[in-house]
């Protein structure tokens, strides 16, 4: 069964580069998968060996890169341990661009995922230049809303890049619509009121927030993020999303903390392709 | 003059809402419910009950005469804050934010705090009203503040020690905003000073204002007219908000507020954030912030726990760059001089929070001395807490022994 109608976004101006991707995954009457992990853990260097690890295979449709900060209010403990030690391990802000650049060459659409200050130290407007200079689409703002995005809708808008604002359960229907009518892309709806991290089970919020994000604006698509961590969930959640959005479950799998990379890039491959499967057989 | 912050909680360039969207509904339900709470002679009457029966409003003004003789020719003027139930001006916001918690239907309360004494304001207004309290404290300060911890304890609340960041009071703002995205539908998040997202900075202000109405109007009929000079310490900057709010609008008294300079701005170890941050978005508000160049938050650094914070209440940040009011530091050493100062020759231990505001007057006052040496200028200045909570810091500090002085009275 699907309740996604597959050629609802046509809007290509609203789409931008990351929403194209979606929507082509939508003409296959499937989900995305967007991946999620942090630049510059364990290191830099093997965090860019982890982003490509993203991309072998079937792999991931979309690229999150997390840029790891000193105060992450939404993150949970699992991507705040790693944030934590990449920054003491000296990740910068431009590590990202190194990141953004690797995922680019594999081929696949890189995203930047921040927190708003650091965009604002770097400068918005040489955030957006450098990013797009390095094959960056966009950039996912978890604490930046529409109401205090003036200067990031002026810099996204002269680099083209996407911008994606988070909606919530606890957001009205008019607000919901007015933040996706300030995205370019697609909108990230938070499916639970929580932080990131894994969850045992997919919360029953995301079908509702789904589906009140689709009737206030349909022609965006709408990813899903916050719990999701095995196949399963990933083919329940694609069944109403547009895209399946993993993080803390991906960022497990590097738990060694560098010592053993290989095995770790095995079972971070392992997990993509099972997710990868999840978002396929969702709607069969 | 424009009244401030607008509707969207910009004071100038500062304030503003930069906070996960899943806050953004309870955040627009406090500030509604806050501004019709203010227009509600319900509300206020029993607010105006609390602080005078249970919290014992008004505080007096107290001249500090012998104080004064280390200050120049400047007369000092001590607005009794110390005196309130729990011993701060802490318990102004806390007792308003409770009421609020109550009237918006929510049984429970969440707060950080850094020493403790903003969680232990908390866990007395939850026991008086009947709500479940949880209060967020870096590990590091449930180690340094252990009796606080029990204080708290023994008024009913929960305390989460914060084992992530840097363990202290920023990180313990960062987790209790964790855990009010997920329990907001039940939970106020009563947060200690006018720092975080809109509406906070303003309505702890308006919660603090009192301190100021009451002191303008004690000036004013007991001690000869308005003051020349209104300082306070400030570390997120409730007290010295409060003490401002009333004389903001009277230009011809000049606005002087005193950080934190730790071991001296010039170590950077510090938590003077005005005098040595730069503009940022840190805790929901654009502000100054103790920050590297990518704008990573950089630990702050002060005897005093309860400045121990590397950003700023973004309408400081305001009164600071629009000239309105001016912020200087203070060092550890000359803060635990003014404690011992104004302990000596007042009776009147100061927490050492305050101590820095006593610091910065005396400063004034020798320098006022010198620029002017036929003015004697007043200076009120707010004594925000009492030092009882600080007996231990200045034990270390002042190399005491803890030996009495004499044994009388034994046998050989």
């Amino acid at each position: 069964m699907s309740s996604v109608a597959t050629n609802r976004f046509t809007d290509e101006s609203r789409l931008g580069i990351s929403g194209k991707v979606l929507a082509a995954c939508a003409a296959q009457n499937r989900a995305a998968l967007i991946a999620y992990l942090p630049v510059g853990y364990p290191s830099v260097d093997q965090s860019l060996e982890a982003f490509r690890a993203l991309t072998d295979g079937v792999g991931v449709d979309l690229v999150e890169i997390g840029i790891p900060y000193s105060d992450p209010v939404l993150d949970g403990i699992v991507i705040q341990h790693a944030t934590t030690k990449a920054l003491s391990r000296g990740v910068r802000t431009r590590d990202a661009f190194r990141a953004a650049r690797a995922v680019a060459e594999r081929g696949c659409t890189p995203l930047v995922m921040t927190y708003w200050n650091l965009i604002e130290q770097y400068g918005p407007d040489e955030f957006a230049r450098d990013l797009k200079e390095a094959g960056g689409a966009g950039v996912i703002t978890p604490d930046l809303t529409p109401d205090e995005a003036g200067v990031w809708r002026a810099a996204t808008d002269k680099y083209e890049l996407d911008r994606i604002f988070l909606v919530a359960p606890s957001s009205t229907d008019d607000r919901i619509a007015s933040t996706m009518a300030a995205c370019r892309g697609w909108v990230y709806a938070t499916s639970v009121m929580g932080v990131t991290g894994t969850r045992t089970t997919t919360s029953s919020a995301a079908p509702v927030i789904a589906s009140r994000a689709r009737a206030a604006d349909h022609q965006l698509p709408v990813g899903i993020g916050l719990g999701v961590s095995n196949g399963d969930q990933a083919a329940e959640v694609a069944k109403y999303a547009d895209a399946v959005i993993v993080g803390s479950a991906l960022l497990r799998c590097l738990d060694s903390d560098g010592a053993d990379m290989p095995g770790d890039l095995d079972r971070l491959r392992a997990l993509v392709d099972e997710l990868a499967d999840g978002v396929r057989r969702g709607r069969a | 003059m424009t009244l401030l912050p607008d509707a969207t909680g910009h004071f100038g360039d500062f304030g503003g809402k930069f906070v996960p969207e899943a806050l953004n509904a309870a955040l627009a339900e406090l500030a509604s419910e806050f501004s019709r709470a203010s227009e509600d002679p319900t509300f206020i009457a029993e607010l105006r009950r609390l602080q005078r029966d249970y919290s014992g409003r008004p505080t007096p003004i107290t001249v500090a005469d012998n104080f004064s003789t280390l200050c120049g020719n400047a007369r000092i003027l001590l607005k009794r804050e110390d005196l309130n139930h729990t011993g701060a001006h802490k318990i102004n916001n806390v007792l308003g934010q409770a009421l609020l918690t109550k009237r918006m239907g929510k049984t429970r309360v969440i707060a950080e705090t850094g020493a403790g004494q903003h969680g232990v304001a908390t866990a007395t207004a939850a026991a008086l009203m009947g709500l479940e309290c949880r209060v967020y404290m870096g590990e590091v300060d449930t180690k340094r503040q252990a009796l606080n911890v029990a204080r708290m304890q023994l008024l009913g609340a929960e305390v989460y020690a914060v084992a992530a960041g840097s363990r202290t009071l920023k990180d313990a703002m960062n987790e209790a905003m964790r855990e009010w995205v997920s329990s907001v539908e039940t939970t106020h998040y009563l947060i200690g000073t006018v720092a975080g997202p809109h509406p906070f900075p303003w309505m702890v202000r308006e919660l603090q204002r009192i301190i100021s109405t009451e002191a303008r109007a004690q000036m004013i009929e007991d001690h000869g007219g308005l003051p020349d000079h209104v300082a306070a310490c400030v570390g997120g900057g409730s007290n010295a908000l409060g003490m401002f709010a009333d004389f903001i609008p009277d230009e011809g008294v000049k606005l002087w507020g005193y950080e934190a300079a730790g071991d001296g701005i010039e170590t950077g170890r510090h938590a003077a954030t005005i005098s040595a941050g730069t503009m940022g978005v840190l805790h929901g508000a654009r502000t100054y912030v103790l920050q590297n160049e990518d704008g990573q938050t950089i630990e702050s650094h002060s005897i005093s726990a309860g400045l121990d914070y590397p950003g700023v209440g973004p309408e400081h940040a305001w009164l600071a760059k629009s000239g309105r009011a001016t912020y200087e530091g203070v060092t550890d050493a000359e803060a635990m001089q003014a404690f011992g100062e104004l302990t000596r020759t007042e009776g009147i231990m100061p927490a050492i929070e305050t101590a820095h505001a006593l610091a910065g007057v005396k400063r004034l006052g020798l320098r006022l001395a010198e620029e002017q040496p036929d003015a004697r200028p007043t200076i009120l200045v707010c004594l925000s807490g009492r030092g009882d909570k600080d007996v231990s810091t200045a034990f270390e500090w002042f190399g005491m022994s803890g030996e009495p002085d004499m044994v009388v009275g034994g046998m050989e």
